[in-house]
């Protein structure tokens, strides 16, 4: 485990920020240990998630935006559902991750780009395209899609699409994800 | 009081593509039990998981979009099969209960989304509109002996405050619906447990072992069959089977059924419309083996 020394990078704004985009006090917090005790990803995290609560109470940014667990967290709710004290911590880690995105940290970088060219699908059709956001996402990783296996089972049960669906509403969609880049950069 | 079983219907992304079968027993069954389901015209993706881990003004705006053309339809209930939906349109409606956060996402919108469309998954409306002893009435084919285990998945309910309906650690709404309609619904300890949900592609791994332990767990228990409402449970726990059974060493053989596929053939619906045909493991024998005890 990395020693942490929190006198010396202790960030106040860190944690400020962190409850005021999550609407959550992380002073309520005292490590009762319920969320990772439910939590079916810590065989994958880097810190468990009430390490995770422990580091931004302690204001340490840095490790905690660095983190992978943000990135493998599946909004399962088990954490908030469990927490003794209510707090919404699925929440917290999904402000964690937008944060740690906007800074640039993305440290399983397959999680990133397949989201991203979810998205970029939703972005571009109006709704997922699933061989189109397969394509844009070997393209994004290089990895061939490591599924070729499933190939036969699900293309003769026409399950899936070789054209984008069309809806008519796909510019309104786009206009949405246009606004949002805008007001983002406001 | 069946006029009054009229909804938005939702059916979301994948109900159109990889869990087709949901999305045709769902309406199969509607239509027989007199449940009307109104296609919502011109839906688009509500954005999933990854558009909630971008940012949730945004998240909430295409859920919205999808909401406003509810609104537009005079309806006041949106129903969807997909709790992944579910969970985005709900909790888009739950945060713009706060007029600052519902004017950052109205910013993002062509047709401002007001509120008062309340959602719901067509699991909820069936067990609290329609009813079980209206369900049982109409079954003409009793799924006896079919042993199953019912998995929820673990968004369906959770959190409390935002799904509303059920119970968070323990829900029994199929349970309840599967053991009304005949079959054995064996106590299954993970019914909550999350199944690796859309790290199939990024992070196998995580699917092989999440999901391994599910299906090991069913067949510890017992089951037959693994009853889902998530096309992405199923699809983890079906189409990627033999995956998880070369990861692990397993030989699992578990059909893994959408419950509104059973409620259909209890209601006597045709395979076909049901689209059992699509699912990856056979259930063949398992289907055969109900009523089988009858017989013999
Ligand atoms: S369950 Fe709640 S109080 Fe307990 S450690 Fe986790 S966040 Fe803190
Ligand atoms: S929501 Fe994330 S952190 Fe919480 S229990 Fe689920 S996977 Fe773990």
């Amino acid at each position: 485990m990395e020693i942490v020394n929190i006198t010396k990078s202790y960030d106040s704004s860190f944690v400020k920020q962190v409850e005021k985009e999550s609407g959550q006090n992380m002073s309520l917090c005292y490590q009762c240990g319920n969320c990772t005790a439910g939590c079916p990803y810590t065989f994958v995290y880097d810190q468990p998630v009430n390490q995770i609560m422990r580091l931004v109470q302690a204001g340490q940014k840095e490790t905690v935006l660095k983190s992978k667990s943000l990135w493998l967290c599946a909004t399962c709710e088990s954490c908030t559902t469990r927490c003794p004290n209510n707090i919404d911590v699925a929440h917290i880690m999904d402000v964690l991750r937008h944060m740690a995105r906007r800074e640039g940290y993305a440290p399983v970088p397959t999680v990133k780009s397949f989201w991203d060219s979810f998205l970029s699908s939703v972005e571009k059709n109006g709704r997922v395209f699933e061989i189109g956001l397969l394509v844009s996402y070997i393209a994004k990783t290089g990895r061939f899609w490591t599924d070729v296996d499933l190939g036969p089972k699900v293309l003769p049960k026409g399950k899936m699409h070789f054209k984008p669906p069309q809806i008519q509403g796909k510019e309104e969609v786009q206009k949405i994800f246009n606004r949002f880049k805008e007001e983002s950069q406001k | 009081m069946s006029d009054s079983l009229n909804y938005a219907y939702y059916p979301g992304c994948s109900g159109t593509g990889t869990s087709i079968e949901y999305d045709m027993s769902t309406r199969a069954i509607c239509a027989k039990l007199g449940i009307t389901l109104n296609e919502v015209p011109d839906w688009s993706c509500c954005g999933s998981t990854p558009a909630h881990t971008v940012d949730h003004t945004l998240s909430s705006a295409l859920s919205a979009r999808n909401l406003a053309l509810v609104e537009k339809m005079n309806l006041d209930t949106a129903v969807t099969p997909c709790p992944s939906c579910l969970t985005n349109l709900k909790t888009a409606t739950h945060r713009m209960s706060k007029d600052e956060f519902r004017d950052d996402v109205n910013k993002l919108l062509d047709t401002p989304y007001n509120g008062g469309v309340d959602t719901k998954s067509v699991l909820q409306i069936l067990v609290e509109d329609m009813g079980l002893d209206a369900l049982k009435a109409k079954a003409v084919k009793p799924l006896k002996g079919l042993k199953v285990a019912a998995y929820y998945g673990c968004i369906m309910n959770r959190p409390p405050e935002v799904m509303n309906f059920d119970d968070p650690e323990h829900p029994m709404a199929m349970d309840n619906i599967l053991t009304a309609l005949g079959a054995t619904v064996l106590p299954f300890p993970l019914k909550v447990e999350c199944c690796g949900a859309s790290f199939g592609i990024p992070r196998k791994d995580i699917v092989m072992s999440l999901s391994g332990k599910l299906l090991d767990a069913a067949e510890d228990i017992g089951a037959e069959a693994l009853v889902t409402a998530c096309p992405l449970c199923q699809m983890n726990l079906d189409l990627r089977q033999d995956q998880i059974n070369s990861a692990n060493g397993a030989k699992h053989n578990i059909p893994v059924f959408y419950y509104t596929q059973l409620i259909g053939l209890a209601l006597g619906i045709d395979e076909k419309e049901l689209g059992i045909d699509k699912l990856c493991v056979s259930p063949r024998t398992v289907i055969n083996g109900i009523g089988a005890e009858d017989a013999s």
